[in-house]
């Protein structure tokens, strides 16, 4: 099956001549892609970021006069007094950008492109073109989401779910009008970009291992990115068929999602249609987002866990197993976003009986990672504290998610901050974990220089702190009866002793944002400034550390490396180093585990 | 005043900052030069580090519980609610032991087996007897909680038709809410929002003029419920998608144009009972205590103070609308069936209001 001759390959040699523009721009090479979707996402990341502490800011001081926003927002916050629409425009956005394009392209698009092609010993993507296209549409729907923030009337202002009619009709909101078509164009090259990504990640997976690397040796990392493209191609296509719909109710008067509206004094000529029916699209994409955005944060954290631990990772085929339940679960669960639309009730118990079955496959895999550790020898190098934390913080937010996937709690629960507090720290902060043990444990291989360690432990520390220091209250805020996307609760009275929480929150928050910026500092000046990196500085067993550091076309001189054993044999025993990488043949009478 | 504060933060966590980078500097040894990989050193820190974190995490639970615990809605004011409110102390509980014990295993582990060169990691892969037991326990657990739920959810959405029950349709657009009541004759009129430009803007809620069982409707902006007897909602909005949510009772149901949805619930409590319950009085002084505070110092900037606080049943919408979402709210009133009866012999019908 995987047995490709590897030697016709070879003539892919490193003499052609590379000009300023095919080596930075318009670049074929994974490894450089997978730096420009890294620094794209990031950026991306700060815009993202730096929106939820502005918005921190009105909900623990509201309506309160603040020097930056006056800078920032300009005409939208007179006298800096944060404006409503605003409000809205920046939390929908900060979904938006951190969901799809830090979460999405930032994390998949990153590490798919450099470690698909590295770990599965392959001299590139299926498709080299392919491949730089998807990137430069993911750019060209960065640049549009961007570019909705200067539009006259604001960005699109409906909620990262942009649920119709309040996304379809300007006359709803300001941000409804061009700021919306920016919007939905933006999503629209976004979900192709993905769409061309993700099919050649299969197909390289699928067809492009080296000798030896059979689907049992695969690394986890593998394993994830791999699925991960599939609920792409199954889900991402479903959007933007919902993205061309509504783009046609709001251009062209059709009425797929729109009936009997009244709005500003005019009866609207809309009838039939039904927002349920977007609700039912969107979130036939929005589920398994999460799971986009959450199983290569979990790939990741396998591997820097198994490596930094020094023990191969416990179970596993009981964790390539639950990857693959997950993926199942996560196309058919849609329907718990949707308990309170007025869907049939009955409709409502099986999306509950769904979605409750996914905690077994998550408990598995947090289960596994916590025996990983058990009798482990830690390395406690930065990627390895956000792996844990990643651990930590899965288990907290999907607990919760135990509560709101129960149709009968989700009726009080629905749309509160309780939702909020669950996502962010299963999905948000997961994730965000994921894409940083990534970085800080690639680092090496990206830019062949390594990060320095101890920047990397005071922004893991303060991080955690910060992140439970968000998010933890902010579950009480929710069980108090507090709806999300409010502007202030200084209406309700009843609401006023919950100011007190939300100043808590927004200074761990700007703790937390803060410490991102030694992120920032150390990523940078490692980039240019940082220690040369040794050939296999976590001493590691994946093929990725077998080719050379200076990086080349082909990615190994010569021939690819085959592979003899799957990747976690650390600490095996009867060797005398604790890693076994994956082209060590085995020894006389050396038995392989997974076979 | 807020500049300073925030300056003043950013400069101490600068210096924290700082501060840290300079331990974790100082704590290495002298001759051993920075490769960016761990050392035992490192390890010994930051595995120590994470048994600090989880007594953090403790911490803050207990802190948080201990703080914060009074900010939780009040025990339920409708029969359904009360339901949902056992299921979700059990569902909690659950979690909550989940969460103390796995967290402690993951960081008590990260603390125990911190590296050194001298420790060994133990070759263990697999185990098919554990990956069961944390198969079947989970599962086991699970269907416990999905046949309690389910049951909890048919019980509350199951609405069956019968004439005591009291029909209430209620209206939202933005950004406030109508409720309309069936007259003596207990049916709503029909209605559709083609019919809201009639009489001059007066027909509210869009009654069809053309049905008699409109004509003795009442359309009010408050909502007065009658206390122990079923109330069914019809739920409509006129423009965007609104979401009817009253925690107190622990109801919610989407408002959606061009549908009608229903939800039902036994309201049990009345207002006046509610604000004699104890934990009611508690929060409202602890919020009139807030809202005395703040109206000094309105006060001495010359503007007006605060109003004391009573506690009102409410309504709030729970579905993004549009700039004035965070303020769309209904009163609403439970009262005794005589009471119900008073006030709504008061209203006008529709009939009379169209004239």
């Amino acid at each position: 099956m995987s047995k490709i001759e590897t030697s016709h390959d070879d003539h892919h040699d490193h003499h052609h001549k590379e000009t300023f523009i095919t080596k930075w721009i318009f670049s074929l090479d994974h490894k450089m892609i997978s730096k420009q979707y890294l620094i794209t996402g990031l950026i991306m990341g700060i815009v993202g970021i730096a929106m939820s502490l502005l918005f921190r800011l009105q909900l623990a001081w509201p309506e309160q006069s603040f020097g930056i926003f006056d800078v920032l927002l300009g005409k939208w916050a007179t006298d800096g007094v944060m404006d409503p629409n605003v409000y809205l425009a920046l939390v929908t956005i900060h979904g938006t950008i951190m969901v799809f394009f830090v979460l999405t392209a930032g994390l998949s698009g990153t590490f798919s492109n450099i470690l698909i092609p590295l770990q599965i010993g392959a001299r590139d993507m299926a498709s080299g073109l392919l491949n730089m296209f998807s990137y430069w549409l993911f750019f060209i729907s960065s640049a549009l989401m961007i570019a909705s923030l200067f539009v006259e009337a604001g960005p699109a202002a409906a909620g990262w779910t942009i649920y119709p009619p309040l996304s379809a009709l300007p006359q709803a909101q300001p941000g409804s009008g061009a700021g919306m078509t920016l919007w939905l164009l933006s999503m629209a090259v976004f979900i192709v970009s993905g769409l061309l990504a993700a099919l050649n990640y299969i197909v390289t997976v699928v067809n492009l291992r080296t000798k030896g690397m059979t689907f049992t040796r695969l690394p986890l990392t593998i394993w994830a990115f791999l699925v991960t493209a599939m609920i792409v191609v199954v889900s991402f296509p479903v959007l933007l068929s919902a993205a061309l719909l509504l783009i046609m109710d709001r251009s062209f008067g059709t009425s797929f999602f729109l009936s009997d509206i009244f709005i500003q004094g005019e009866v609207l000529h809309y009838q039939g249609g039904s927002p349920v029916l977007f609700e039912h699209l969107f979130w036939f994409l929005g589920h398994p987002e999460v799971y986009i955005v959450l199983l290569p944060a979990l790939g990741i954290a396998s591997e820097v866990i198994a490596t930094n631990a020094r023990k191969p990772i416990f179970g596993y085929r009981a964790m390539v197993f639950s990857i693959l339940a997950i993926a199942f679960l996560s196309t058919i669960v849609w329907g718990h976003h949707m308990f309170v639309t007025g869907m049939n009730p009955f409709l409502g118990s099986v999306f509950t009986f769904t979605t409750l079955l996914i905690a077994i496959p998550s408990a598995v895999k947090a289960f596994n990672y916590i025996t990983t550790l058990w009798k482990g020898n830690i390395q406690f190098n930065p990627a390895m504290l956000f792996a844990i934390g990643l651990v930590s913080t899965f288990i907290s937010g999907g607990l919760t998610g135990i509560i709101l996937g129960n149709s009968a709690l989700d009726i009080n629960l629905h749309d509160t901050y309780f939702v909020v507090a669950h996502f962010h720290l299963v999905m948000g902060i997961s994730a965000l974990y994921g894409l940083f043990a990534g970085v800080y444990h690639w680092f090496p291989k990206m830019f062949r220089r390594m990060m320095n360690k101890n920047l990397g432990y005071v922004h893991f520390w303060i991080t955690a702190i910060g992140a439970y220091g968000v998010f933890f209250p902010m579950h009480f805020i929710g069980m108090a009866g507090l709806p999300r996307r409010y502007y202030t609760n200084t209406n309700f009275p009843y609401f006023d002793d919950l100011a007190n929480i939300n100043v808590v929150i927004t200074m761990f928050a700007l703790i937390a944002g803060a410490a991102q910026l030694i992120f920032l500092y150390n990523f940078i000046s490692s980039m240019f400034y940082g220690k040369k990196t040794e050939q296999n500085p976590w001493r590691s067993n994946t093929l990725e550390w077998t080719a050379p550091i200076k990086h080349i076309h082909g990615n190994w001189p010569g021939k690819i490396p085959h592979v003899h054993r799957w990747p976690y044999d650390y600490s095996k025993p009867g060797s005398k180093e604790d890693f076994i990488p994956q082209n060590i043949p085995l020894k006389k009478g050396e038995k392989e585990l997974q076979h | 005043m807020t500049i300073i504060l925030s300056l003043i933060s950013l400069i101490l966590i600068s210096v924290a900052v700082w501060q840290l980078t300079k331990i974790f500097e100082l704590s290495k040894p002298v001759q051993s030069e920075s490769t960016g990989v761990a050392n035992d050193n490192d390890n010994d820190i930051n595995g120590k580090l994470m048994f600090l974190f989880l007594i953090f995490l403790y911490a803050l639970t207990i802190f948080s519980f201990f703080k914060w615990g009074d900010v939780i809605l009040p025990e339920s004011a409708s029969v359904e609610g009360e339901k949902t409110d056992t299921l979700l102390w059990f569902s909690f509980s659950v979690i909550f032991v989940v969460q103390t014990i796995t967290q402690a295993f993951l960081y008590y582990f990260a603390f125990k087996y911190r590296g050194n060169k001298k420790r060994k990691a133990f070759f263990f892969p697999d185990s098919n007897l554990l990956e069961g037991v944390w198969t079947v326990i989970p599962a086991i657990a699970l269907a416990g909680i999905i046949l309690y739920g389910l049951m909890t959810w048919t019980e509350i959405m199951t609405i069956e038709e019968n004439d005591e029950a009291l029909v209430v349709e209620i209206y939202a657009q933005q950004f406030n809410w109508k409720a309309r009541y069936s007259g003596d004759d207990g049916v709503l009129g029909d209605a559709n929002v083609r019919f809201l430009r009639e009489f001059g803007g007066k027909n509210l809620v869009g009654i069809d003029p053309t049905d008699p069982n409109g004509e003795d409707d009442v359309v009010v902006q408050e909502l007065h419920l009658p206390v122990d007897r079923q109330v069914v909602f019809r739920i409509r909005s006129q423009d965007v998608l609104h979401s009817m949510f009253m925690p107190h009772f622990r109801a919610q149901m989407n408002a959606v144009p061009g549908m009608i949805n229903q939800f039902s619930f036994t309201p049990n409590v009345t207002t006046r009972e509610m604000r004699l319950k104890k934990e009611v009085v508690d929060k409202v002084k602890k919020i009139n205590n807030i809202r005395f505070k703040k109206s000094q110092e309105l006060a001495a900037k010359g503007e007006f103070p605060l109003d004391p606080y009573e506690f009102d049943f409410l309504l709030l919408c729970n579905k993004v609308c549009g700039a004035s979402h965070y303020n769309m709210q209904m009163k609403i009133v439970v009262e005794t069936q005589e009471e119900f009866e008073d006030w709504f012999d008061e209203q006008v019908t529709f009939k009379e209001f169209i004239k």
